[in-house]
């Protein structure tokens, strides 16, 4: 097919074993390809280099605080719903240095880390992932606030995103409007069918990697396939949350006690902050060498479900773990609407089920609702 | 909220780092709680760097960490920043260690101001407890700058004992400048001749124009609720009433998350808020 | 120079374990040599000089009369005591005794347990005298060592997380055990600080740096005693290295009644 007529917008088929091309085109470009991968018995998010790096065959079945991965009879390579890992950890990492003070007499000279950041290519960004990456794009690159590490990051990035044919137990991303169709913002997005992947070409870059690669026009019925595949993948979305009185639910009911009911259970671990795709909270550490020379600041994620979260000279604002949960749900699904113009969450269900007690937010959310006492 | 003014000190390539600005002079003022005076020294910045009353800097010791200090100076005075702290966590106590000539990390100005402007024409009362007249102070210079430009003006402080109380020599001043003084202490000594009791009291002893009055308040979070309940039960309207608040901040940019209070991150969207902005969270315990 | 802080460290009932890790900073072993006046280090070196000392760094658990006399005259002579690792914050292994019978135990270890004298409980040193910062773990981790000396030199409080283990494990991309395996693990109730080491391993934590505060086991008790592998095995889990920390032993008992 002549070059020429690559249109961004426009839909082709690719052969999946041209699919390594394609990778091989963005490390042209510079791009670390990152993507899904078995390890043990999950998957996680590491440098891919080929197709067969790709979790071929499997699936995974993820209940309230449960994930296993299981092994198919089929060859398809997105099947997979994503595990603990999120992209936020190569945009947002979870320990970065801000910078090192060097003793120069009796002041400091500050050493910035370098400006150059990576150059990533994220392999397989679901719809609710895309969203959360725009929901934290909405964080690190305010007006009055901008941090040169995300915002470095993230001018680089490449998204090769997915359409989720096979959802899992825990999605939800219908009741949040951010899948399984992925939305704008991507460079490049697919869908698997059984033979080929159909790519939508979503911006210039996009547009420029895959120019040259036997693409093929795709036809009415591919593309019926691909919508037949969605339609079948949003049906098959069960779970729900309803978003209709968010986020005044959460603000009038400060005083549920419901939140008591669900520290009973709640281990204040932290695990649903840290697995969530849109949490952001972050604290600052300095580490000073023996012969104080040298100290360095760095940035490490936090949670507010940690005891020295809300602490401070007039005590701690949250001592318990009713209000620490109080807190890390009234903003996700409260006042982070106010905050950024969105809820802080994307149905992606990772809280539900990375959460060894599996408080499922989807389940206690509607209790809320009901008298308090 | 007005629009975005870039703060001074805040480097474009990584807003974490801090500019360095000497210690110039430090003031003993009481028990545990000193002044100290910077200057920053990139001349540049020293000339340019500016703030509104009720902003805080974060200052910055290396190892040590970072805190929200108020700004305690005149901002109109552009010589030099004052930061009254009193020494209680671990970098305020290393603060505390600092000599004349060495230098802190300065990050700012951060947050709202005192709406100085928009309370022009108004009477207006500031009610403070101990420390927390440190971010009053620029209100109280502002004042004394442009005393025509207001009504009358009471300022109703308190501190434990008479040894507590901030820049008592500055009483004096503010009295010339038509300005009412009140205050009061929880403990008296022999030399106190004034009264004893907590500040919200101290609204019984003057009568108020509630329609055309402000109040501004910084203190101890239980005086700041009784000062609202004074202020209110004069029927100062809750947009009248102006609360400085204390909480966390690490960032001061409304980024890491630390200081939220509801939808507010208290270093961004404060720390002065309209009490009509907290009404919904200020009586929520331990929220 | 001006003079250096003296730093002893006293070795209780113990592994030795603790007081390697001090050995084990070989990065750092030079400069801390020049910072700070080693005084008292059997481990390390011969040259052992009589207090008082700065610093005193305290490894292991008081199980004997002698002990206990020893442990009071080391807090007579150090301004700064700090118990390091779980034997000395909590008991360590040798607490297990405390829920059985001592003598018993002697019996069947010993062939002339008569020639014993020991204490019938392992007690953490702050149960005889107070203690001014104490470092959890088996054995405790070198760089929550060194932030110890370094902020003890720097006059400030040091920077030990409070967090659960949990938070160690998402931050350094290591799969949870828990959920992804059915692997029982104390992660979620146990204090941050060793880096997550055994997750990263494939094995669940078994709570070395003690129970992070306010810790709810009950909850993760009920979680870990649907998945038991053997009957038992979430009691076992508590009752390992920290099982004398006060919320792991209430945790057991419970599990027990």
């Amino acid at each position: 097919m002549s070059q020429e007529k690559l249109e961004i917008g426009s839909t082709y088929a690719l052969p999946k074993a041209e699919f390594d091309n394609l990778l091989a085109r963005l490390k042209e470009k510079g791009f670390e390809t990152l993507g899904a991968k078995v390890d043990h018995e999950t998957l996680v998010y590491e440098p891919i280099s080929a197709l067969a790096d790709l979790p071929q065959g499997y699936i995974s079945e993820q209940k309230a605080g449960e994930f296993r991965l299981k092994k198919t009879h089929h060859k398809r390579y997105f099947d997979y719903i994503p595990g603990a890992h999120s992209w936020k950890q190569f945009l947002f990492p979870s320990r970065q240095e801000l910078f090192t003070l060097h003793k120069n007499g009796d002041g400091w000279n500050t050493e910035l880390p370098d400006v150059e950041q990576p150059k990533y290519a994220f392999i397989g960004v679901r719809g609710c992932e895309l969203s959360a990456i725009q929901i934290q794009d909405g964080i690190f690159m305010r007006e009055d606030f901008t941090d040169p590490t995300y915002a470095k990051r993230r001018q680089n990035l490449f998204i090769l995103a997915v359409n989720c044919l096979h959802p899992a137990e825990t999605c939800f991303c219908t009741s949040l409007k951010t899948g399984p169709k992925v939305s704008p913002g991507f460079d490049i997005s697919l869908t698997e069918l059984e033979d080929v992947f159909l790519l939508e070409i979503g911006s210039e870059i996009g547009r420029l990697v895959l120019q040259g690669l036997p693409l093929e026009a795709s036809s009415a019925f591919l593309l019926q396939a691909a919508q037949k595949g969605l339609e079948r993948a949003e049906k098959k979305i069960q779970r729900e949350l309803d978003t209709s009185d968010l986020p005044d639910l959460m603000t009038k009911n400060l005083d549920h006690n419901h939140w008591q009911e669900i520290a009973e259970r709640c281990l204040s671990c932290g695990n649903c902050t840290q697995v969530c795709p849109t949490c952001f909270c972050w604290d600052t550490v300095d580490t000073s060498d023996l012969l104080g020379k040298e100290t360095k600041r760095e940035r490490v994620w936090d949670s507010c479900f940690n005891p020295s979260y809300s602490y401070y000279a007039g005590g701690n604002t949250r001592p318990t773990i009713s209000t620490r949960y109080r807190q890390w749900l009234t903003h996700k699904l409260g006042t982070w609407k106010e905050q950024y113009g969105t809820l802080g969450c994307v149905g992606c269900g990772r809280c539900i089920v990375w959460c060894p007690a599996g408080i499922d937010l989807t389940e206690e959310i509607p209790l809320f609702r009901e008298e308090k006492s | 909220m007005t629009t975005f003014i870039k703060p001074s000190a805040v480097h474009e390539a990584q807003p974490m780092a801090p500019h360095w600005a000497d210690v110039v002079e430090i003031v003993h003022e009481a028990e545990g709680i000193s002044t100290y005076w910077l200057k920053f020294q990139d001349k540049n910045l020293a000339e340019t760097y500016s703030f509104l009353p009720g902003q805080f800097n974060m200052v910055y010791i290396p190892g040590y960490g970072e805190a929200a200090i108020s700004i305690s100076s005149d901002a109109e005075d552009r010589t030099r920043i004052g930061h009254t702290i009193r020494f209680v966590g671990n970098v305020t106590r290393a603060v505390s260690r600092l000599k004349v000539g060495d230098a802190v990390g300065i990050r700012g100005p951060f947050g709202t101001p005192w709406p100085m402007v928009e309370l022009e024409g108004h009477d207006i009362t500031i009610a403070a407890g101990g420390i927390g007249l440190a971010p009053l102070r620029p209100a109280i210079y502002h004042i004394m700058n442009h005393r025509e430009r207001y009504g009358k003006v009471h300022i109703l402080y308190g501190a434990r004992t008479p040894n507590d109380m901030l820049y008592p020599e500055e009483y004096a001043l503010w009295k010339e400048n038509d300005i009412h003084v009140a205050t009061t202490v929880d403990r008296a000594d022999d030399t106190w001749k004034g009264s004893v009791g907590v500040v919200p009291m101290l609204f019984y002893r003057y009568r108020m124009d509630a329609p055309k009055s402000a109040v501004l308040t910084c203190g101890p979070e239980i005086m700041i609720r009784f000062v609202i309940f004074e202020g209110l039960a004069r029927r100062v309207p809750a947009d009248h009433i102006y609360v400085s608040l204390e909480r966390n901040m690490k960032c001061g940019q409304g980024s890491c998350g630390h200081c939220q209070l509801g939808p507010y991150f208290i270093c961004k969207d404060g720390p002065v808020f309209r009490f009509d902005q907290l009404e919904d969270f200020f009586n929520v315990e331990e929220f | 120079m001006t003079t250096r802080p003296t730093l002893a460290v006293h070795k209780f009932s113990s592994c030795d374990g603790c007081q390697l890790q001090i050995l084990n900073m070989e990065d750092e072993i030079l400069d801390l040599a020049e910072v700070i006046d080693i005084a008292y280090f059997l481990e390390a070196t011969r040259d052992a000089r009589p207090g008082p000392y700065t610093i005193s760094m305290v490894e292991g658990s008081v199980t004997t009369e002698h002990e206990v006399e020893r442990i009071k005259k080391i807090r007579q002579e150090s301004t700064i005591l700090i118990s390091i690792g779980t034997c000395a914050t909590a008991g360590g292994i040798q607490a297990l005794r405390n829920v059985a019978d001592a003598d018993e135990y002697a019996n069947i270890v010993y062939p002339n347990p008569e020639y014993l004298s020991y204490l019938k409980e392992a007690s953490p040193i702050s149960e005889y005298v107070d203690v001014d910062m104490e470092l959890w773990g088996c054995p405790v981790n070198k760089k929550q060592l060194l932030e110890v000396i370094v902020a003890l030199l720097q006059n400030r409080r040091p920077v030990l997380p409070q967090s659960s283990v949990c938070m160690e494990c998402k931050q350094a991309g290591t799969i949870c055990v828990l959920v992804s395996e059915g692997v029982p693990c104390l992660g979620p109730v146990t204090q941050a600080g060793c880096g997550a080491i055994c997750p990263a391993n494939g094995r669940g934590c078994f709570g070395c740096f003690g129970p992070q505060d306010g810790a709810n086991t009950d909850s993760l008790s009920d979680i870990l005693t649907d998945i038991e592998r053997y009957p038992g095995e979430t009691k076992r889990l508590y009752s390992n290295i920290s099982n004398f920390a006060p919320a792991f032993y209430e945790a057991t008992r419970k599990l027990t009644d």
